[in-house]
């Protein structure tokens, strides 16, 4: 079997989009546990995580061939089908849950001795990034992304005008930018 | 909506957090807007970090193959299972299956019909309780042809299990609103499993909660 590990993202989804199996299982290896966790916090329920995680692994492979990587690096495009699923299903399931993020990992995260260090660097990295966000900015990030609050439902809950959830998101998610600067990438590997 | 306020839209986009209404009105001007375009590929980049400070979960070591198996099951029956293309070859099917029993002549003959490359070996397994048709593929996946079902009550759902060993596995939801319903399955149909469909509470359930209203069992 040929050995996928020295190869970027991009290079693995191009191999996807040739129907190539072994692409499949080297992109689940790379980020299926953090779609996984992902759609863990997002649902707070197993077996409705495990159905995000397949059905955003089934779009990749019915969709590489349309992926285009000058637009976001194939992690991104992970995460956000893994997102996108994860929010539908919980909005159909009306399970929202709005502890913070903190909480829900005192609550008993199964950390993995086998985690890569980088993973855990990386989530170290944005949680401190979080935290240097002003509170109301936080809250309104948080409780979008990890609660699956539209911003219309986030204006009603917090009794905040739609226009200030609006501004708030806006400026939470640039700030987030600005802390974070360019994502973190592995060395990319390019195919000819 | 004015330039500017669509544009402020963008990172409520990428954290997926707009309603229907403004979702849409985003998506038309991103077909327009270069601008947004990047903006959006930065600000996604910004969301997905999100994702990855979720606390970590380990994935169960059978999620892994199953991802794997339903992918395989796609690509072998490219065609055939291929809901987009599927739905009405199988629609045109339910309608005869409705009446009667339907043959594997007329499915491969329908599939051909559809510009299929391979007739792939189906099953068609008649309902108990319903009319319809379970169609299994040899590597077991599968697709529920039902008709003639009243819509699922409000606040419920019909909700298809694939049961093995007294187990039962969620393998999709229904509404049950169209004339003739085809679900394919979420899971895999074993050799000696029986596909079975309750109601269930909108969202479904995890483990069924009454008696199946119809099943089929898989020789």
């Amino acid at each position: 079997m040929r050995d996928l590990a020295h190869l970027s993202d991009e290079a693995v989804v191009a191999l996807v989009a040739r129907s190539e199996e072994a692409a499949l299982a080297e992109l689940y290896d790379r980020h299926g546990g953090a779609a996984y966790s992902l759609a863990r916090r997002v649902l707070r329920d197993e077996s409705l995580a495990e159905d995000a995680v397949q059905d955003a692994f089934l779009a990749v492979w019915r969709g590489a061939s349309r992926f285009v990587p000058e637009r976001a690096g194939a992690a991104t495009w992970i995460m956000t089908l893994v997102h996108r699923r994860a929010v539908d299903l919980v909005r159909r399931e009306q399970r929202r849950r709005t502890e913070a993020l903190d909480d829900a990992a005192a609550q008993g995260a199964e950390r993995s001795a086998e985690e890569a260090a980088w993973v855990r660097l990386e989530r170290e990295r944005v949680q401190a990034a979080l935290r240097r966000l002003p509170d109301q900015q936080r809250e309104t990030l948080e409780l979008a992304y990890y609660g699956g609050f539209t911003q219309q439902e986030l204006a009603d809950r917090l009794g905040r005008p739609l226009g200030t959830i609006k501004s708030q998101m806006f400026a939470a998610l640039g700030n987030l930018r600005a802390i974070l600067g360019p994502p973190a990438t592995e060395e990319s590997w390019k195919t000819s | 909506m004015e330039d500017e306020l669509i544009h402020e839209l963008c990172p409520g986009y990428a954290l997926d957090a707009l309603g229907p209404e403004d979702e849409r009105a985003f998506e038309d001007h991103l077909a327009t807007c270069p601008r947004c375009r990047e903006e959006l590929a930065a600000f996604a980049d910004a969301a997905a970090a999100l994702g990855r400070a979720a606390p970590p979960h380990e994935p169960p070591p059978e999620l892994r193959g199953r991802i794997l198996g339903a992918a395989r099951a796609e690509r072998v029956n490219v065609v055939p299972f291929r809901q987009r293309r599927l739905v009405p070859a199988l629609a045109a099917i339910a309608a005869v299956a409705a009446c009667t029993a339907i043959g594997l002549g007329v499915w491969a003959a329908t599939l051909q019909g559809q510009g299929g490359t391979r007739s792939a070996a189906l099953q068609a397994i008649p309902l108990r309780g319903a009319s319809g048709t379970l169609l299994r593929a040899r590597d077991g996946s599968a697709t529920l042809v039902v008709s003639g079902l009243r819509r699922a009550p409000g606040g419920k759902t019909y909700e298809a299990w694939v049961i093995t060993s007294g187990r039962a596995a969620p393998a999709g939801l229904f509404s049950g609103s169209a004339p003739t319903v085809v679900l394919r399955l979420r899971r895999h149909v074993p050799r000696g499993a029986v596909v079975g469909v309750t109601v269930e509470r909108a969202g479904g359930a995890r483990r069924p909660t009454g008696s199946p209203i119809f099943t089929s069992a898989v020789a």
